[in-house]
């Protein structure tokens, strides 16, 4: 009985809950691509959108939209009947069988135990496993660019593999954010419904391309083709550090990086185009009736509204750009040791994913193995420091609107 | 709605039917009787096979993996399919660790088991311990020339030696028209462009042979030890295809690679001079230079050390022997029987000949009279 | 007056000058953005299909492993890497769906709203943002180095559960929010208890968008290459057991494969493996769509 009343009880944050649902990051399906989710029950009180003057857009008479705890007298009512006594004779209330409740109910927040003590688990084994190799580093793990771990003197440091990691990942950002903005905002203010399904879908097919095909593509296809362009980069604007000659171009981080902002772009546009689609409508009619054109609306609904959701989209997006392993691996070409510090996105290197994977085959001794999780463990902080931000930001625009 | 409705639910539907005829085709099965190359050994039962049932599983060096599957089909093709052997190239150090761990039936390496302690293991005492006491052989089976291709516009013909390539893979030798280089090739037109120097970026036994063959008889111009890792200058490629690639599509540029991808993609390669003159590669130039090997094993153990410098007339120095690592007795007896025959199969002289044409070196008549003999004492 | 002669009386003026420019510019812009995201997906889809579709409308294709074929020969099939990558997805699934669904139920069921469930969904959400290397790492420090196991096939569901389970335990929260709490307290004012309630009405309820989300879990695994590198080893030959060392699956049989000069004949087979990799996983995504169209026209 307790159970009933306090779910009766929390049943007040009904409006709530549902309205905290839109503005989550869906790493799953977005199932309402279409802005309003499925009106599962013709109850508009439980309609997803989170304004209340959207009630009064459905065509039934309008109930007060539940918020607080003024929850249904009739629910309230009942629970306060309890099945003890039955409310009208004749009829059989089951009893409430509180084993299984509680074995379902153990098992439920069991297996929530269990996903939070893995990932803890997940932390702590592997720096306990990196530790002794990270003791044992003659060199200065974040500042040093060797990588010496066969043999008893090891030395080995960050410093290389994070500067590739970080500049072919916030590249892919930098290339695909735009142009995944302007899908989403495409897909939702251009777009009639009818098109925008199919076009979104084409879009999503992108995500479903494993790596590797990406990686064999952009060695194999895109690499020779970019190269004109790279080329035409190097001698003109060569001079910039950053454009400077290094490394064949086929194999350059520019060309992981392209491949890379390929990658993200169905994530940054899905997550995008979810949040431009929640956008209220009564602002973008509010633009439209002050005269603005659709660029104006855009400009003054749209954007603001969903700013913080673009930018932990693309936060989003760098998570899954820097893990990328398979895909680098094939197309970047590896410096030669000892080689000079280039900042040129036309050097090659080594990602930190591109660096385990590529050495997987020789994780011979505990130390060399310690070294490769040493440098797993950073680029499992930095992803988890991104998707963090990404959160928080995500978590915040959604306080502010 | 109604039409749109049935739509997507045929659609769906369609898919997951697909999937489930996918999921019915359980029944499939290995491709037998695959059709033999033209040059596959001929000939029945006739060559003595035994030919025992089973399986066998073996793990190592990715520098035979060609061969080693090439001879693992002909084998079955000639046997009818009656044994099961599967050989995985995780890598020389894995496939060593595999075997003393007692995980496969032998190993495939690119350098014999070490006798010295290394990472706290002595390879070569836990390869006893798994052979119950005895001591496991390594029998050189593969021979694996290392060519040194390059691209050069003009340039048909190519004189190196070890102590130029060492000079040119650590950087000291910047361009082509360098003094040293035409030393060795006055006849030829070098231009005066920078060389663009290729190696593996994953680590591999190929890269250690070849630094071992610049230390050893560069003259001291390599520096480094050999390593699986490269530790010299250049753009690393993924795997031999991507150097091999990187070759074919850049102008003036070098590197080292098994023989067979040098031949599968047309490069030029260079002839070696290892004190006698330029020597072409070719199977028999390597073949010379196996029978000037010492064996540095005992008995039928054949490990060898080999002569990278000062080689004989018409030897070819730049080389990798790849072993079988067996168990000399202590494998279990239905295994034995495979491991025998097969490798009594391919120390054959049809079988190391037909190697030839995938990119290796027949191993020549005294070394492998040497490796049958071995073959034939296992127990 | 009515409503239409107002408007007839008013003369719209369209937007000046630079905001008109603005507007055109913007649309130019908005339109050359979709094509150019389009333009990589054909392409890609092109390079593979062109590549690799030959050998895929043979039979020997699908019934056939490459037991016994050397890059050199012509013949054989993908079955073993087909079955594997399936065998391997399938193993996860079984473990990553209960738990993902059970801690989603507990989150929204039993703990939705509270600091608890806060904490969890963080740590769910660092879950999600492991890179697959990462994951691979883990189980391979845990299970073949610490444990002492070889590697094995298990070893690289293991590290795809990891990977699995933030897109089915997201996606099931997700749907169990929409559930509507009148369901859930028409269920309760009959006396059913909470636990049937999830079972027997909230569930069901869900159940499309929980398939979608876990279909499209597999479509992520499935083409997963890292942990496939680190965990196992590429079999040639049909081999069903999870415990061994070896299995075959497609994203390894295309690495293994890419090692080869373009004309020999294990090249096309690499790019058929990779044509049959985007079939398989395109294919359930769409099966993941249908899901969830029609369980969104069951609710109307």
């Amino acid at each position: 009985m307790s159970d009933t009343e306090a779910k009766v009880g929390s049943s007040g944050e009904v409006g709530d809950g549902l309205a905290r649902s839109t503005g989550d990051q869906p790493a799953g399906p977005a199932p309402s691509a279409d802005g309003h989710g499925p009106s599962l029950v013709d109850d508009p009180t439980l309609s997803p959108v989170t304004d209340d003057v959207a009630v009064s857009h459905h065509t039934h008479t309008p109930v007060p939209v539940v918020k607080g705890h003024t929850a249904h007298p009739d629910a309230t009512t009942t629970a306060e009947r309890s099945p003890a006594r039955p409310a009208v004779s004749g009829i059989k209330l089951a009893k409430i069988r509180h084993t299984q409740d509680r074995i379902f109910r153990g098992l439920a927040g069991g297996s929530g135990l269990a996903i939070v003590l893995l990932v803890v688990f997940v932390g702590i084994f592997l720096l306990a496993l990196a530790l002794p190799s990270l003791l044992a580093n003659q060199d200065n793990f974040l500042t040093s660019r060797n990588w010496t771990v066969a043999g008893n003197e090891l030395r080995f440091g960050i410093a290389g593999l994070l500067w590739t990691t970080v500049l072919s990942s916030v590249l892919a950002l930098v290339m695909s954010v735009p142009v995944a903005v302007g899908v989403a905002l495409c897909l939702t203010q251009y777009l009639h419904r009818r098109a925008s399904g199919p076009v979104s879908f084409v879009v999503d097919l992108l995500a479903a391309v494993p790596s590797i095909i990406f990686g064999l593509w952009g060695l194999t296809v895109l690499g020779p083709f970019l190269s004109p362009a790279a080329e035409w980069l190097i001698d003109n604007v060569g001079w910039i550090p950053l454009f400077s000659r290094s490394v064949d171009p086929k194999g350059s981080v520019f060309v992981a990086a392209v491949v890379l902002a390929i990658m993200i772009l169905p994530i940054v546009t899905a997550i995008s185009r979810d949040v431009f689609a929640q956008t209220p409508r009564d602002h973008i009619e509010a633009a439209l009736a002050l005269g603005a054109t659709r660029w104006e609306v855009i400009r003054t609904a749209v954007l603001p509204y969903g700013r913080s959701g673009v930018i932990s989209a693309s936060m989003l997006g760098l998570g899954r750009a820097l893990g990328e392993t398979i895909a680098v691996m094939i197309i970047l070409t590896q410096p030669a040791p000892n080689s000079p510090f280039t900042p040129s996105i036309f050097a090659g290197g080594e990602t930190f994913a591109s660096k385990i994977a590529n050495n997987a085959a020789e994780f011979d001794s505990p130390s060399k193995t310690g070294a490769f999780i040493a440098s797993g463990l950073v680029l499992f902080v930095v992803t988890f420091v991104v998707n963090a931000v990404a959160r928080i930001i995500a978590e915040r625009g959604h306080a502010t609107s | 709605m109604t039409t749109n409705r049935l739509a997507t639910r045929t659609l769906s539907f369609a898919a997951l039917a697909a999937l489930a005829t996918f999921g019915l085709a359980a029944c499939g099965s290995d491709p037998t009787g695959s059709a033999q190359p033209a040059s596959g050994p001929e000939g029945g039962n006739g060559s003595g096979l035994g030919c025992p049932d089973g399986q066998l599983s073996a793990e190592g060096s990715s520098a035979q993996a060609n061969a080693i599957t090439e001879v693992i089909a002909n084998y079955n093709g000639q046997c009818g399919d009656k044994a099961t052997i599967e050989y995985n190239p995780t890598g020389s150090g894995a496939g060593i660790k595999s075997f003393y761990n007692g995980l496969v039936d032998f190993a495939g390496s690119d350098s014999a088991l070490k006798t010295e302690e290394k990472d706290g293991v002595v390879e070569a005492d836990k390869a006893k311990e798994r052979c119950e006491g005895n001591p496991a052989w390594n029998l050189p089976m593969v021979v694996g020339p290392i060519a040194f291709a390059y691209n050069l516009d003009g340039v048909d013909k190519l004189v190196l030696n070890a102590e130029v390539l060492s000079g040119i893979f650590n950087g000291s030798i910047k361009t082509w028209n360098d003094d040293k280089i035409a030393k060795l090739n006055p006849d030829a037109k070098l231009p005066s462009e920078k060389i663009t120097v290729f190696f593996r970026s994953d680590e591999s036994g190929t890269t250690e042979n070849t630094t071992k063959f610049l230390s050893k008889a560069g003259n001291g111009v390599w520096k480094d030890e050999p390593a699986k890792a490269w530790t010299g200058t250049g753009e690393g490629k993924n795997k031999s295809s991507g150097v091999a690639e990187a070759v074919t599509n850049t102008k003036n540029s070098i590197s080292y690679m098994e023989w067979s991808y040098a031949n599968d993609n047309n490069l030029k390669m260079a002839q070696l001079d290892s004190g006698s003159g330029p020597v072409e590669l070719t199977g028999e130039a390597v073949g010379k230079a196996v029978d000037e090997a010492t064996v540095k094993g005992s008995g039928n153990d054949l490990a060898l050390d080999l002569k990278y410098a000062e080689n004989a007339e018409g030897a070819y120095p730049a080389l990798l022997v790849t072993y079988e690592i067996v168990c000399s007795k202590g494998l279990a007896a239905d295994k034995t029987a495979i491991v025998k025959d097969f490798l009594t199969f391919f120390s054959s002289e049809e079988t190391q000949g037909s190697l030839e044409e995938l990119g290796y070196a027949p191993l020549p008549e005294a070394m492998l009279t040497k490796v049958k003999t071995a073959v034939g004492a296992i127990q | 007056m009515s409503a239409s002669s107002t408007t007839q009386a008013v003369a719209f003026q369209r937007p000046s000058g630079p905001r008109a420019v603005k507007n055109v510019l913007a649309s130019v812009y908005v339109i050359a953005a979709t094509v150019l995201a389009i333009v990589p997906l054909a392409w890609v889809l092109w390079s593979v299909i062109s590549k690799g579709f030959r050998l895929l409308l043979t039979s020997s294709w699908w019934l056939q492993s490459q037991r016994g074929i050397t890059p050199r020969r012509e013949g054989g099939g993908a079955y073993h890497a087909i079955v594997g990558t399936l065998e391997m997805a399938l193993i996860c699934a079984v473990i990553a769906v209960p738990l993902g669904v059970l801690c989603a139920i507990f989150l929204i069921e039993y703990a939705r709203g509270t600091k608890l469930a806060r904490a969890v969904s963080f740590t769910v959400d660092i879950l999600s943002g492991i890179p697959s290397i990462v994951a691979a790492l883990f189980i391979y420090a845990l299970f073949i180095t610490i444990f002492g196991f070889g590697r094995s096939a298990v070893a690289v569901s293991l590290a795809l559960v990891l990977l699995m389970l933030p897109v089915v335990l997201r996606s099931t929260e997700e749907m169990l929010k929409l559930v509507p709490d009148s369901l859930r307290e028409a269920s309760y004012a009959l006396g059913v208890a909470k636990s049937k309630t999830i079972i027997k009405v909230v569930i069901p309820t869900a159940i499309g968008g929980i398939m979608t989300g876990v279909v499209l879990g597999l479509a992520r695994v499935m083409g997963e290459t890292a942990p496939l590198l680190i965990l196992v080893s590429y079999a040639v030959g049909i081999n069903f057991s999870p415990t061994a060392d070896t299995m075959g699956a497609l994203p390894t049989m295309i690495n293994a494969g890419r090692d080869q000069a373009p004309q020999l004949p294990g090249y096309e087979r690499v790019w058929a493996a990779a044509c049959t990799l985007i079939l398989l996983v395109m294919m359930l995504n769409l099966i993941a769509r249908g899901l969830a169209r029609a369980s969104r026209l069951k609710e109307k």
